[in-house]
């Protein structure tokens, strides 16, 4: 796919803004939240590691430009990256590479620092790369940054569903409800999914999800008609397992995958199968 | 660690620090001049501050040069990509400065330059860093500045450049204008000071073709969430439901797992 030049941007599709939907592709699922610090590179590596188990080639693709964490997280010193696949100087397929959780990663890497700002031709190569990836695997999961710049709003449409990582705290949920606040008004989708993170404890993320869908019902779905669906994917608890995994950087759910989070997860990764993932 | 090598190959006495101490008596602060009585380790010591805080000014202003803007820059963008705290920068320049220079000369220049210096120091909170940026260029970064405060902040700066009366002379006296631009660094973004500063320049090339003596901030995708909104979401939390907001205030948090990054952005 390296190989394969840059297809000309017209002008028109270059200027666009990052409000316009894109075509989602199918079996690629967003993680992205309001807030930074929530979790959103944790439950992305341990989730493509859950339904790895499951027997499933999962991709997670490092679509935090600014700020990658993916290799932090898992512990990786990537030589090639999806910056040196941006500019030419390595192919795709030298780029991907196997993460301990038996799943595979596309890291951004370092330089991608140049791309956290959104250009036609960053945003064309996205999508070339993409598009190439996407038959490859079964599901293909992208880390986005948090916040919504327009470069976390352009990988989130991409795909076809969204996983909004929120803690219970004010400020979490407070971000969390201007992202989809924004997803529903700029990118059209009528169905947004909520995982809440460090719970304290059972039926608290089913409680905000609620709680949230009152608000979203007030003030973001406005057109009658076109209701907005939050479905509450579930909780991860808030367990001391998690920092130790974090801390020594390895997974979870290879470290100890039935502690309370890990179960949690677990069960997310049979969630998302049963409700989301096309069957194959 | 450090110094405990240079002690044991360095002879303090053998340096030839006479350069050095006449550059500081010229252009340092002479309240930390190193002084003849010192320990050799304290004079050397002395020496390195005083060139190091040399280094990291303008001379004419006394302004962080742009060496120093640079590193605040990036400290900068390293805290709000992590907290996510809105950091504001503005670039200034003074309208039709040649023709100041032309005029008056050049050492009537220099005088307004300083006089945007003290009038920039005072407008800005001292967590603020002003600099010179380059010319009759200057720049300001102010960490931790919320997004609906810029504007408002650099338009103050915008009316008190415009009200200065810069006396070059006792019978002449000089009123200046700027055109301010500005660009908030992009939250949890890791961007590059050379994007945040370009950004911020684009506004400051509006602001001067526009008409200079105005201010233009680059807008970021703001979300506004309302207060009713805010609201609805925690009202309840005055009546002590429901539980998982009681909850908070036990042992949710354990850790932090999303962040995960033992050292490595803090």
């Amino acid at each position: 796919m390296s190989e394969v030049p840059s297809s000309p941007v017209a002008p028109a599709a270059a200027t666009a803004a990052a409000s316009v939907p894109l075509k989602p592709l199918g079996k690629v699922v967003a993680v992205t939240s309001g807030k930074g610090g929530v979790g959103k590179t944790f439950v992305s590596a341990n989730l493509a590691a859950a339904l790895a188990k499951h027997g499933l080639k999962v991709l997670v693709l490092d679509a935090d430009l600014g700020l990658a964490n993916l290799d932090v997280v898992l512990n990786l010193y990537p030589k090639v990256t999806l910056h040196d696949v941006f500019t030419g100087k390595a192919k795709l397929a030298d780029a991907i590479i196997k993460a301990p959780g038996g799943f595979s990663v596309l890291l951004a890497g370092s330089g991608m620092v140049e791309y956290s700002r959104l250009t036609p031709e960053v945003r064309d190569d996205f999508l070339r790369i993409m598009s190439g990836l996407v038959p490859h695997y079964d599901v293909v999961l992208l880390d986005t940054g948090a916040g919504i710049s327009d470069v976390v709003l352009f990988a989130v449409s991409l795909a076809s569903e969204v996983l909004v990582v929120a803690t219970p705290e004010p400020t979490s949920l407070t971000d969390a409800y201007a992202t989809i606040k924004v997803l529903v008004g700029q990118q059209k989708r009528q169905t947004l999914r909520l995982i809440v993170n460090q719970t304290a404890r059972l039926g608290d993320g089913r409680a905000i999800t609620t709680q949230l869908q009152q608000v979203v019902d007030r003030f973001v779905a406005t057109e009658p008609g076109r209701p907005i669906r939050l479905v509450h994917m579930g909780d991860i608890p808030a367990d001391p397992m998690v920092r130790q995994a974090v801390m020594r950087r390895q997974l979870l759910m290879q470290t100890t995958p039935g502690c309370p989070a890990g179960l949690a997860i677990s069960q997310l990764a049979i969630k998302l199968q049963e409700t989301v993932l096309p069957k194959t | 660690m450090a110094t405990a090598t240079a002690s044991t190959l360095v002879d303090p006495h053998a340096l030839r620090l006479d350069d050095a101490r006449a550059l500081l008596e010229h252009g340092g602060d002479s309240a930390r001049l190193p002084r003849p009585g010192d320990s050799p380790t304290a004079y050397l010591q002395a020496v390195i501050d005083a060139l190091c805080e040399l280094s990291l000014k303008d001379p004419l202003t006394g302004l962080a040069n742009r060496r120093h803007f640079r590193a605040v820059l990036e400290r900068a963008i390293d805290v709000v990509a992590r907290s996510g705290e809105s950091a504001l920068l503005l670039m200034l320049d003074i309208d039709h400065f040649k023709k100041i220079n032309d005029t008056y000369g050049h050492l009537a220049g220099d005088q307004v330059l300083q006089a945007m210096a003290r009038c920039l120091t005072g407008c800005v909170r001292p967590m603020d860093t002003v600099a010179r940026y380059g010319g009759e260029e200057f720049a300001v970064v102010m960490p931790n500045c919320q997004v609906s405060f810029g504007e408002t902040v650099a338009e103050r700066i915008r009316r008190a450049i415009e009200s200065l009366d810069i006396s070059v002379t006792p019978s002449v006296h000089v009123k200046i204008t700027a055109s301010i631009g500005g660009a908030y660094a992009p939250e949890w973004v890791r961007s590059t000071s050379n994007l945040w500063t370009e950004r911020a320049d684009v506004q400051l090339y509006r602001a001067k073709s526009e008409g200079r003596n105005r201010v233009f901030i680059d807008q970021q995708p703001v979300v506004a969430v309302s207060a009713e909104e805010k609201n609805l979401l925690f009202g309840h939390l005055a009546l002590g439901e429901p539980a998982w907001i009681e909850s908070l205030t036990g042992d949710a948090t354990v850790g932090n797992p999303g962040s995960s990054l033992p050292g490595k952005f803090q």
